[in-house]
This record gives C-alpha cells, sequence and structure tokens, in this order.
C-alpha cells in the first residue's frame, strides 16, 4: 500500500486534542517570572533608570558585555544596525525592553516592573515612509546616514522602448498596512540552568532553534555546546518565530547570572507592541501594455518600512528584496525597471510574515491586470491568458528560473468552476435591488523549496538553506527521523512519516520524527518559506532510500537473491516473483545482531543525507466571490475558490489545511488587520479588540481544488504550499469589491478594504447615500 | 497580564454586600460576570483595592413579568435572554439583541446589571435600556431609589450609581403584542463593540404611528434616545420616505466620536443606515 496521497488524519493531533500538547508555559511552572520593562515612548535619549531596591532588576548596564544583534548582508546598499539586547542610551520604538525584573511570580514582576521609572528625553519619532525619505529627515539610527538602510536598483536596456511603444500605460499606488503575523500562541521562554555542567537550556516558542543557538551564543560571546534550545510543540509562527529577539538573549543571560530557572511568556499586548511586524509597504508601479493586452514592460518604485531594527538572520532586506525579485510573478514579460528600498523608522521591526512582500506584490500586479483590462476593454481572465508565463523553464527579468507549472491551467480550472455566467445575471438582478456583489480573480507564483543558492544570491552572511536528516530503524524495525526542520503546527511529521513509510515499507504509526532539539537533531534551519516538505521531506526520502538499500542488501543475502529484486511493502521484504518473504523488524534485528554475516556493511540502520535544492515554484489561482453593503461598507466573503499547483501531494488533508489558513489569513489581510501607531509612534492597536484577526464567522468555507505539475527540481515531486493561500486573497478579494463596485467607478489600491475606506471611496465617488 | 494585588470578598446575601459596600466605597469594585472587569484588571487599568464577589446573592438571580415591567435582577446572565423571557414584542427584542453581545461564553458570565453599571457606550443593554425607558432600582444601606434611564447614564463607564450602591434591579417597561420592534448593529466582526446601532419600537394602528421608541448607541459616550426623532414618527403613516427622512436627521443631529475604526463622518453613515434599517424593520 503506499502512504503518500492519503488523508492519514495527523498523527500530532490526538495528543493536541486532548489537551496533551506541550508548549512553553506547560515547562515553565517552576521557574522565576521575567518581566520586560518596555519603552513607553518610541524615540528618545535614555537619562536615568529608577529601580526599586528591593528587586531582582538588570538594565542594558548590566548587559554591558553582550554584543548587540546585528545581522549582516553583503551588499553596498545594506547598512547594518546593532540592535543592543536591552539600550544603555536611547530608545527606538515603543515597545522596546529597557529593563528586566525576575520575581518569584508573573503578579510580583508585574509589580515590581511598575516601580522602575525610565527617565527618557523624548525625541520626534519617525513613523512612515514619508517622515523617513523626507530630504530633511534625520537618520532614526546614528550609524547610518539616511533612513534607506537596504536599497535593489535594476532596469533591463528596452524598458524606455517598452513604455515608449506602449498603446496604455497604467499606473497606481498601492498601500499595504502593517500587519502583525499573530500567532495563537505568543512568544516564550525557558531558560533552565544545570549546575551540573554549567550549560543552559532554553525551550522556546521558535521556529529556528540552531539558528537561535548560534545567534545567542555568538551574542553572549559563549561556545553552542554551552547552551541547548528545545522547540517544543509550538501554537504557530507564520515567519514572527524565525528571529532571534533579545528577549531569548536576556533569558539565557539570566539563567547564567542567576544560576536560577527563569521564564518569559509573552501576553498579547506585548506580541502586537514588540515582536515583530510585516506588510508595511508603498508600492508605485507602471506597467507599459500594448493594445492587444500584452505588458510589455514594468516599472516599479518599491518601500518598506523595516521598523527600527534589523531582523536576525534573514535582515531586514526579506522584504525589500524579496518584493525586487519576485514582482513580475506570474506574468511573461522582459523589461523591468524597480527601485526597492528598505526604510527604517521608530516603529517595532518587520520580521518575515507569511508571504513575505509577494501579498503586497500580487495584490499591485493583479490590481493593475484588471485596471488594464477594463481601460483597455478586454475580460479580466483574457488579459491574463495574454500574459502569463506558458513556456518552462522561465527567466524572470530578475534571472530567477520557473520550472514547470500552470498558471494558464489553474486559472482556466477556476474560473470554470467558478460558473461566472450564472453570477454575472445574479450579480445584474441584485443590482437592480440595491445589492452589489462582485467576483475576483488572482494568479500568482509561490517560489518554494530554495536551498542555499537563493539565500546566497541575497548576499546573506549566513546563508540557510540545505536540511540533513539522520533515518535509523532499531532493532524492531521501529523508525526515528531526526530533522532540523521544526515544525509549529503543520503536520509535517505525518507527512513525512507518510513519505518515510513508502520508502522503507512501514506503517507511519511506526515512525518517530524527532525535531526542534539541538542536542537530537542535525544542524538545521527550522520551518520557514514553504520549505519543509520540499527541502526536509527530500533529505528524508534520502536517508529512508539508503536505510531501504541496506535492508534490500540483508533480505537479499538472507534468502540468496539480488537487492533488485527486493520489495519492502507493508512490513515485509518480499522477493519478487516468487511466495518468499521475511518480516522487516526480523531484517532489521539481523543488521544489528548479525552484522557479522554481511560482508561489507556495516552494523546497524542508520543514515543521513542532505538535501539543497535550487527551489520551485508552485503556482495558484484564487476567486473570491463578495457582497459590499454600500450604506456600511462592510463586505462578506460569500465564496472563495482555490485552483492550487503545489506538485504530488503527500497528504492533501494537510495540504488543504494549509491553503484553508492561508486564505484566511489573506482574507484577513484584505478586510480586518491592521496595526496603526499615532503620530509619535504611540501603538493603538494592542490588543484583539482594536487589531482584528477573524474570527470562523468571517471566513467561508474554502473550496479547493489541485493540479499537479511534477517538477524534476523536487526529490519528492511536492512543491511548498505553506504560503500561498496567504499570498493569494487579498487580491482577489479586492479585485472582487471593485467588481462590485463598478457601478460607482471605484478602484481601490488600500490593504486592508476596511469599511470606513469604502464608505470615503463611495462618498468620493458621489454613491454615498446620506453624503 | 497579571491584576495587580487586591483582596477578594464574597458575602452571603444582600445585607452583607450592602454593608461591605458601605465600608469600603470607593475602595471596591462589584464583581458580577466579570467579562469587562477582569479584562481591565488584567491590563491593570482598573485597580480595586477590593472586589466584592456577588455570585452567592441567589436573591438577585431573577426575572419576573408583571402587567407593567419586566424586571431583571442583578444576576441575570446574558444568556438568560437567549429564548423570549416574555411573550411579544420585548421578549422577542431581546432575543434578538443579546446575539449581539460579544460571544457565547462571555454572554454565559456578563449579566445584564453589569453592562448597565459599566456604561460602555457600546453596550447594547444600555441602549436598550435608554431607549425603552427603563428604571434602575439601586439599593444601598441608606435604603432604595428608582433612577429613570435618562438620568442614569453619565458618560463613558461613568453611571448615578453612588459608591455604596447596587443596581439590583432594572425594570423594563412591559410592551402591548401591537408594538413592533426592530434592530441593527455594524461591528467588524461577529462580537465585537458596535461601531454604530439603534434600537426601534412602535405602535402601529391602521397604518398610522401612535406610539414610538428609537435609540442609537457605540456612537457619543452613552446611548442616545432620540426623542424628537419619536415625537415626529407619531401620527405619521409608516413609509419607506418617512423612514428615510428621519435616518437623515438622526445623522444630523448627533455629534460622533471618533476611534481608528470609525472616524466622526463614517459614524454618522451608521447612525444614519441603523436608524433606517431597525425602523424599517420595526415598521414592516
Amino acid at each position: 500500500m503506499n502512504w503518500i496521497g492519503r488523508r492519514l488524519p495527523r498523527l500530532e493531533d490526538p495528543a493536541l486534542l486532548k489537551g496533551g500538547g506541550s508548549y512553553v508555559a506547560d515547562h515553565a511552572g517552576k521557574a522565576a517570572a521575567v518581566c520586560f520593562v518596555r519603552s513607553p515612548v518610541a524615540r528618545g535619549t535614555i537619562v536615568s533608570i529608577e529601580m526599586p531596591s528591593d528587586g531582582t532588576v538588570f538594565t542594558g548596564r548590566d548587559l554591558a558585555d553582550v554584543k548587540p544583534i546585528r545581522p549582516i548582508l553583503h551588499r553596498p546598499d545594506y547598512v547594518a544596525i546593532g540592535q543592543p539586547v536591552l539600550p544603555v542610551d536611547r530608545v527606538s520604538f515603543c515597545g522596546q525592553a529597557v529593563a528586566v525584573v525576575v520575581a518569584d511570580d508573573a503578579a510580583l514582576a508585574e509589580d515590581l516592573a511598575e516601580q522602575v521609572f525610565v527617565d527618557i528625553d523624548v525625541a520626534d519619532a519617525i513613523v512612515d515612509f514619508d517622515t523617513a525619505l523626507a530630504p530633511d529627515a534625520a537618520p532614526v539610527h546614528p550609524e547610518a546616514t539616511s533612513n534607506v538602510v537596504v536599497e535593489g536598483r535594476m532596469k533591463t536596456q528596452g524598458l524606455d522602448q517598452a513604455f515608449a511603444e506602449a498603446a496604455e500605460i497604467v499606473a497606481l499606488d498601492v498601500r499595504s498596512h502593517r500587519q502583525s503575523a499573530a500567532p495563537m500562541e505568543n512568544r516564550g521562554g525557558l531558560a533552565e540552568y544545570d549546575a551540573a555542567s554549567g550549560r543552559v537550556t532554553l525551550t522556546a516558542s521558535v521556529q529556528m532553534p540552531h539558528m537561535l543557538r548560534t545567534g545567542i551564543a555568538d551574542t553572549l560571546g559563549i561556545p553552542e555546546s554551552e547552551l541547548r534550545v528545545i522547540a517544543p510543540d509550538v501554537g504557530g509562527g507564520f515567519g514572527q518565530k524565525m528571529s532571534l529577539f533579545p528577549e531569548y538573549v536576556v533569558l539565557v543571560w539570566l539563567a547564567r547570572k542567576l544560576k536560577r530557572s527563569v521564564a518569559w511568556i509573552e501576553d498579547r499586548r506585548e506580541n502586537l507592541l514588540a515582536s515583530a511586524h510585516g506588510r508595511d509597504q508603498a508600492f508605485s508601479l507602471r506597467g507599459a501594455f500594448a493594445r492587444d493586452g500584452r505588458l510589455l514592460g514594468l516599472e516599479a518604485d518599491l518601500r518598506s518600512n523595516i521598523g527600527a531594527f534589523s531582523c536576525y538572520p534573514v535582515t531586514c532586506g526579506v522584504e525589500p528584496l524579496m518584493a525586487f525579485a519576485e514582482l513580475p510573478g506570474p506574468y511573461d514579460f522582459a523589461e523591468y525597471g524597480v527601485r526597492s528600498r528598505g526604510v527604517t523608522t521608530n516603529t517595532c521591526m518587520m520580521a518575515p510574515y507569511r508571504g513575505v512582500s509577494r501579498p503586497t506584490l500580487t495584490f499591485s500586479m493583479e490590481r493593475m491586470m484588471d485596471v488594464a483590462a477594463k481601460r483597455l476593454g478586454i475580460d479580466a481572465a483574457e488579459i491574463r491568458r495574454r500574459n502569463l508565463i506558458k513556456a518552462f523553464p522561465h527567466r524572470s527579468p530578475t534571472g530567477l528560473v520557473y520550472d514547470e507549472g500552470s498558471y494558464l491551467q489553474a486559472m482556466e480550472v477556476a474560473i470554470e468552476a467558478a460558473g461566472l455566467p450564472a453570477f454575472r445575471a445574479r450579480q445584474e438582478a441584485m443590482r437592480e435591488r440595491g445589492r452589489y456583489l462582485g467576483v475576483g480573480l488572482s494568479v500568482f507564483s509561490e517560489r518554494t523549496g530554495y536551498g542555499t543558492p537563493a539565500y546566497a544570491a541575497r548576499g546573506m552572511e549566513i546563508v540557510p538553506g540545505y536540511e540533513i536528516v539522520d533515518c535509523t530503524m532499531d532493532p524492531s524495525g521501529d523508525v526515528v527521523l531526526r530533522i532540523g526542520s521544526s515544525p509549529h503546527g503543520q503536520g509535517l511529521k505525518t507527512s513525512l512519516a507518510q513519505l518515510v513509510s513508502d520508502e522503507l515499507g512501514v506503517e507511519p504509526q511506526r515512525i518517530r520524527i524527532i525535531s526542534g532539539d539541538t542536542d537530537a537533531t542535525p544542524y538545521g534551519w527550522g520551518t520557514f518559506a514553504s520549505r519543509s516538505m520540499v527541502i526536509a521531506g527530500g533529505s528524508s526520502k534520502l536517508a529512508a532510500g539508503k536505510v531501504a538499500g541496506k535492508l534490500k542488501t540483508i533480505a537479499a543475502t538472507l534468502m540468496e537473491t539480488s537487492p533488485d529484486d527486493i520489495e519492502l511493502k507493508d512490513g515485509w521484504a518480499r522477493v519478487s516473483h516468487s511466495n518468499q518473504a521475511m518480516e522487516i523488524g526480523t531484517l532489521a534485528r539481523a543488521a544489528y545482531h548479525q552484522s557479522h554475516r554481511f560482508k561489507g556493511l556495516l552494523p546497524g540502520l542508520h543514515e543521513n543525507a542532505v538535501y539543497d535544492p535550487g527551489g520551485t515554484f508552485s503556482n495558484a489561482s484564487h476567486i473570491a466571490f463578495v457582497e459590499v453593503d454600500i450604506e456600511t461598507g462592510g463586505v462578506r466573503v460569500e465564496r472563495f475558490l482555490v485552483a492550487e499547483d503545489a506538485g504530488v501531494l503527500i497528504n492533501p488533508m494537510i495540504v488543504d489545511g494549509q491553503i484553508t489558513g492561508g486564505v484566511a489569513q489573506g482574507i484577513a489581510n484584505a478586510l480586518f488587520e491592521e496595526i496603526v501607531y499615532d503620530d509619535t509612534g504611540n501603538l493603538l492597536t494592542a490588543s484583539f479588540a482594536d487589531y482584528l484577526p477573524p474570527t470562523a464567522a468571517e471566513i467561508p468555507e474554502i473550496e479547493i481544488m489541485h493540479m499537479e505539475t511534477v517538477s524534476a527540481e523536487s526529490v519528492t515531486k511536492a512543491k511548498g504550499v505553506g504560503e500561498g493561500g496567504a499570498i493569494g486573497a487579498p487580491a482577489a478579494v479586492v479585485n472582487a469589491i471593485c467588481d462590485a463596485l463598478s457601478p460607482f467607478g471605484i478602484e481601490l489600491f488600500e490593504l486592508p478594504a476596511t469599511p470606513q475606506r469604502i464608505r470615503e471611496a463611495l462618498r468620493r465617488a458621489g454613491g454615498a447615500s446620506y453624503a | 497580564m497579571k491584576a495587580a494585588a487586591f483582596d477578594y470578598l464574597r458575602p452571603a446575601d444582600l445585607g452583607e454586600a450592602l454593608a461591605l459596600l458601605a465600608t469600603h466605597k470607593d475602595d471596591c469594585k462589584i464583581l458580577a460576570g466579570g467579562q469587562s472587569l477582569v479584562p481591565a484588571m488584567n491590563f491593570r487599568l482598573a485597580r480595586p483595592a477590593i472586589l466584592v464577589d456577588i455570585n452567592d446573592l441567589n436573591e438577585l438571580d431573577y426575572l419576573r413579568a408583571d402587567a407593567d415591567h419586566l424586571k431583571i435582577g442583578a444576576l441575570t446572565r446574558h444568556a438568560a435572554f437567549h429564548r423570549p423571557v416574555v411573550e411579544g414584542p420585548l421578549g422577542t427584542l431581546l432575543a434578538k439583541v443579546v446575539r449581539y453581545i460579544a460571544h457565547y461564553p462571555i454572554r454565559q458570565r456578563g449579566t445584564f446589571a453589569g453592562s448597565l453599571s459599566h456604561a460602555d457606550p457600546a453596550s447594547e443593554w444600555c441602549l436598550v435600556a435608554a431607549t425603552l425607558r427603563a428604571e434602575m432600582l439601586a439599593k444601598s444601606v441608606r435604603g432604595e431609589r428608582v433612577i429613570a434611564a435618562g438620568d442614569f447614564f453619565h458618560g463613558t463607564f461613568t453611571t448615578a450609581l453612588e459608591p455604596d450602591e447596587v443596581l439590583a434591579e432594572i425594570r423594563l417597561p412591559a410592551m402591548a403584542p401591537d408594538w413592533r420592534v426592530g434592530f441593527y448593529e455594524f461591528s467588524r466582526r461577529a462580537g465585537d463593540f458596535a461601531l454604530g446601532m439603534a434600537v426601534a419600537a412602535a405602535r402601529v394602528e391602521e397604518g398610522t404611528i401612535r406610539e414610538a421608541r428609537l435609540g442609537v448607541g457605540g456612537v457619543a459616550d452613552r446611548a442616545i434616545r432620540l426623542g424628537t426623532l419619536e415625537d415626529q414618527l407619531v401620527g405619521k403613516p409608516a413609509s419607506s420616505a418617512l423612514i428615510d427622512g428621519i435616518a437623515r436627521e438622526a445623522r444630523g443631529m448627533i455629534e460622533p466620536n471618533g476611534d481608528i475604526h470609525a472616524s466622526p463622518e463614517y459614524r454618522r453613515d451608521l447612525i444614519a443606515t441603523s436608524v433606517k434599517r431597525a425602523l424599517t424593520e420595526a415598521l414592516a
């Protein structure tokens, strides 16, 4: 029986659903409680810090030997900015930790924190790009001469010619407001000091445990052997939990200093204030279109607000450089000119968030296609048909090579399923009754599963990408897989077990996967960027394949045949074209206990493998149906379709779960979630009463269709699928809103499209009743 | 996210509770459902020195209807209104409105009287009480008094209650079977605070409005009963033109507040739309 392709219920779920999950806070019971004192202002000079005399409180002066967090990109346009673990002289954003308090419990720690008074000489904060980019703007950081801290530029030779020949030039200014990944579990860490060894074990809610160990060790100036990092069950990350945060360095420093266990369990207010944000971007695009709708060239000025600091290890280049490289998306055109800047401000740091720039760039390109279609009198689907990539491999203007995909086909499948003629009739009928329905389309590519070449091309000093997997079958025939990926809710253990089951011929239930423990797993890069199924999956398949090869050799020796004639399936090694067979458990026992019989084989069944692929592009098309209430500006998403091509599906149920969750975050991006600062850099959205993740009531059932393009770029034939839902949904939803409001001639270019913004647009268009 | 230290007292009956309030006055807060108070304490926005938990006061857990009133005891939870508590339009209206109050688990604990005492400007029950001309029965060791809804709400989170008083009972006027009711609320997500809402009720005889109730909430520092618009409705035949005119007047007569979710200008839109939709439902 093949396990790949089956909707196997997740092996992780029984424990999670029965309250048996094990999150950081579940471990923190006996530890002292840590509370951070945070800056109440966005910018200023620290004059003094008054501390209670009877408490354990530390400030930046106590941590003077700790190095700042200072990630590096080797690019001439990159300005490295150091983030002090606790600042000594100045604060750079509202919520920045300036002191740390340790007490016996969390309430006492908060009492103590209230008694720490930070006297700050407040300066004018720079909150938005316009202020930061003004010619006379003071730099946010003294070590930078301007507020542009990373910048990518390119222009192809024929761009000017493309614009000269254009029949229609479509210019648009897109604004994506800032968001939080809002994982269900906030950040948190428990640092335990072991008196016998002097080592510290940090149990933390993170996505990259090995990277965290490296980062903390470098910052504290200790060897990595003195630190163990464990990522237990992690309640969502979406990129927010990739970065090295000052809080984790402080926890390890405290455990070493106080020689006791300390725990910090972040609350939602802190998470919204001081973890990481994303998507604060303004894109200006000009598209040169031929009369027939073909896009001849694209010119773009892209600004990303990267906040006060550069996230480690991926740096503040992550949003601007992703936008720079991937703006062309699924479209086939040659001429491209782009300037993409990362702008520093006195706001919370930007870090990757599911999709990284691609929700905004897909929104930009898909809005542009709809506007161009209207201007040129072409159907929205037809203009895409004329521009989508159709031949593979495809080389984009920025040099990215797209492997085999199904850009056009996925769109046609989605359109077919959408039933547009019937919808248009209903839309017309409803409009006569004062109700406004709309349909919106988006098409996009999603670069996934990329290894070291892609990161090296960015100039990263720390180059992630490969994965190492250790695969061991024990003498009873059970399997242990040790992986450097670090799943946090994706069901990766189930998917990997299915993959390995087909290699080794044992049931998935007999495969145990160990992740998220630097003492027990090979050095790896964790889980992010839609990489784990492709890369950890690839190395798992390769490592298990080596063990399978050894099993076959043993079976062939014992049954006196050739290894090529052995098939491993359903727990048995069978000789083809005969009724001879041995149980895999018997072979495993022989591998350990009768090793002298197998000449040329090392004893036991233990292999490892490395996989470091170039990357593979998934693709999808989304179609959203909405109803807009023109009196309130409220939008209801009535129906949502996804035609997704993620290659071969290992577990289609898990893939559907990834897409559904991503689309929900994409709808949130389109309609609900927005981090708001006031002019002084004070956060106005510090709870879920003001920052608005949608509930189940706002998200419709997501209808998903699959294409399966087999790519040579992935040894498992699977492509990544973690981010696509979030990438395509905002464009589809807002295109649908604009379709609904087309009688008023309204085009929206701002995310999220809130009721208030929709009413403003209606008022400007003269469609506001009561105006 | 832990509350500052406080003392916790749990009186066994109303007499004991009132004595505690008389002793501690401003130092204490009454804990009923705790759905607003406890989060505020955890944010350390509220820091009462003493909590007086009234959940053992079974004598306050009642709903009684007589010819003139529906009487709601202080421990009546929101969830009690999920099904009509009285026959006729009042029970129907309360059952409709209650679905807009936060989420199901919150409605199991939060109380009607707690909402009124807390006086959040976006509280559905405050709007109902103001619009339907409820009476509030306040008790203290000094005795008891009845406060009209129009005098009860003083602004955001402030009421006419003295520190030693408990809001023991709310009296909603009974509604005859020929009243018709309507309610509309707009919020960003299911269960969110209203950005604008309206309650409407009318008694119509042979196509002519004989009596009317109209109020809006979630737009200013307290729920607003639109008495002059009620008067304009009375004596007129129900029509969409009438409703439209009333909605436009409502839009112009209120100075709404603004926040990140709704500017004053946008809130005016929501006032008009809420009034129109609530009235349309009531006059359908």
